[in-house]
């Protein structure tokens, strides 16, 4: 399913660049990219799509709209109880405050770990996904192993993460399997008191905001004043 | 469908690749499909419920051994082919017989219609048939059409837990047949419930269920 972990029956072509390693293959470009780049140029002669378009969608996805969106919104949950509370009571509406709207984002819900919760978010059926606050989804969000276990052994593929969630905490999956988009609310790290908003937004990355991992630790300690 | 994209609960597909640093492209074929997927959407002549199943509606060795992007190409191409879009004799010559009745959005456009987005919540117009607290169990439903009921659920007992209002429903939705709206709840379902003994007693796994899915329980 991953675009990237190609399964026996299928040709490994090399026309792609191995992520961040990027080295280019001078082999012949595969079937696939073969295929689109007809496609494309069909599309693009019988005035069907404009290529400029083509190129700021791929812009917008790649570059504009990504999890810095959502570590905004949790930076404000965790430092303002009121604006937490329009959050958990009407997610669409709250994020909508910060002009985060739209395509896969229409509907949101957003849920709340605690000492003793810990959400995490699939789509078993395809790779739904809240656009407008993470981006699009990762790689092995949309892959076979994941959507195949998260909801059948979460607590196995939290520990693949690196997450170790404890018996007493109730581990709970949200499968999207409707129009409805979550986002996590994670848990506000300790040893962050008196941290500004931007500070803390740092802190918060994709991962945690599927669930799967948590918000990180401030690198340092806080300053002096704030530890008793 | 019971098709290979309803993943939730099967064994051996692996271990998942936890990279954060992966990308999210691999090629750059994949981009252009992504983007060529969005922007054929815009013309209007499918939904988001027809383009899943295009994707999903396919030999189960197809779908798993085809790339993400691969199926999202895969299911455009067939989409603009069986609405007319293009034809097969255009794919075939690589030029076009004829050109598009309507010019496609301007990036300026594009950027518009990706803040405004396209909402399946309709207006609150139709009763809820469960309540938050009740008790209902998930149909048998077993069809070769679209439906989002994961089979890991059905004729399993679970709980309303919230009410999201009434939305499109993606079973009709998804072949032409309108948006029969109904209420789509979040119900909870413990792990037990779901995968017997075996599973974590205090887990439970939340699922978004359409009342035409749901009965009431015994």
């Amino acid at each position: 399913m991953s675009g990237h972990d190609h399964h026996g029956d299928h040709d490994h072509d090399h026309d792609h660049d191995h992520g961040a390693s990027g080295h280019a293959h001078a082999a012949p470009a595969s079937p696939i990219a073969q295929r689109v780049k007809a496609l494309e140029a069909l599309l693009v002669a019988k005035k069907l799509v404009d290529p400029a378009s083509l190129d700021a969608l791929i812009d917008t996805y790649e570059h504009k709209v990504g999890p810095r969106n959502g570590a905004r919104v949790v930076a404000r949950a965790w430092t303002d109880p009121d604006y937490k509370r329009r959050l958990l009571e009407d997610a669409t509406a709250a994020i909508a405050e910060f002009g985060f709207t739209g395509r896969q984002g229409e509907d949101m819900v957003v849920v709340e770990n605690t000492p003793t919760v810990h959400n995490l978010v699939v789509c078993t059926l395809c790779s739904c996904y809240p656009w407008p606050v993470l981006g699009l989804p990762p790689v092995w969000y949309k892959s076979a192993p994941y959507r195949s276990r998260a909801v059948l052994d979460p607590r196995g593929v939290l520990a693949e993460f690196g997450t170790d969630v404890s018996d007493e905490v109730e581990v709970r999956v949200w499968d999207s399997t409707a129009e409805l988009r979550y986002l996590v609310l994670p848990e506000r790290p300790p040893g962050t008191e008196g941290m500004a908003e931007d500070e803390l937004a740092d802190l918060v990355n994709r991962d945690s905001m599927i669930g799967v991992t948590r918000a990180k630790s401030p690198a340092k300690p806080m300053a002096m004043e704030s530890t008793p | 469908m019971n098709g290979a994209h309803d993943m939730g609960g099967m064994h051996g597909m692996g271990p998942i690749d936890t990279d954060p640093n992966d990308p999210l492209f691999h090629a750059e074929w994949e981009r252009r499909a992504f983007a060529v997927t969005l922007a054929l959407g815009f013309h209007g002549r499918w939904n988001i419920d027809t383009s899943r199943h295009a994707r999903e509606n396919r030999h189960p060795l197809d779908y798993l051994g085809s790339s993400y992007f691969e199926l999202w190409f895969k299911a455009v191409e067939k989409l603009a082919l069986d609405t007319g879009l293009m034809t097969a004799d255009e794919v075939a010559t690589g030029t076009p017989a004829a050109l598009a009745d309507t010019p496609p959005p301007n990036p300026e456009r594009v950027a518009a219609i990706l803040r405004k987005g396209v909402s399946a919540k309709l207006p609150d117009t139709v009763p809820p048939r469960f309540q938050v607290g009740a008790r209902v169990l998930v149909r048998e439903v077993t069809t070769p059409r679209h439906t989002r009921v994961p089979r890991y659920c059905r004729g399993r007992t679970g709980v309303i837990d919230r009410d999201h209002g009434v939305y499109v429903f993606p079973d009709t939705h998804a072949h032409g047949e309108g948006v029969k709206p109904q209420h789509c709840y979040s119900v909870r379902f413990t792990g037990q419930e779901l995968w017997g003994d075996t599973a974590p007693a205090r887990d439970a796994i939340y699922i978004d269920l359409w009342d035409d899915y749901l009965e009431p329980a015994p």
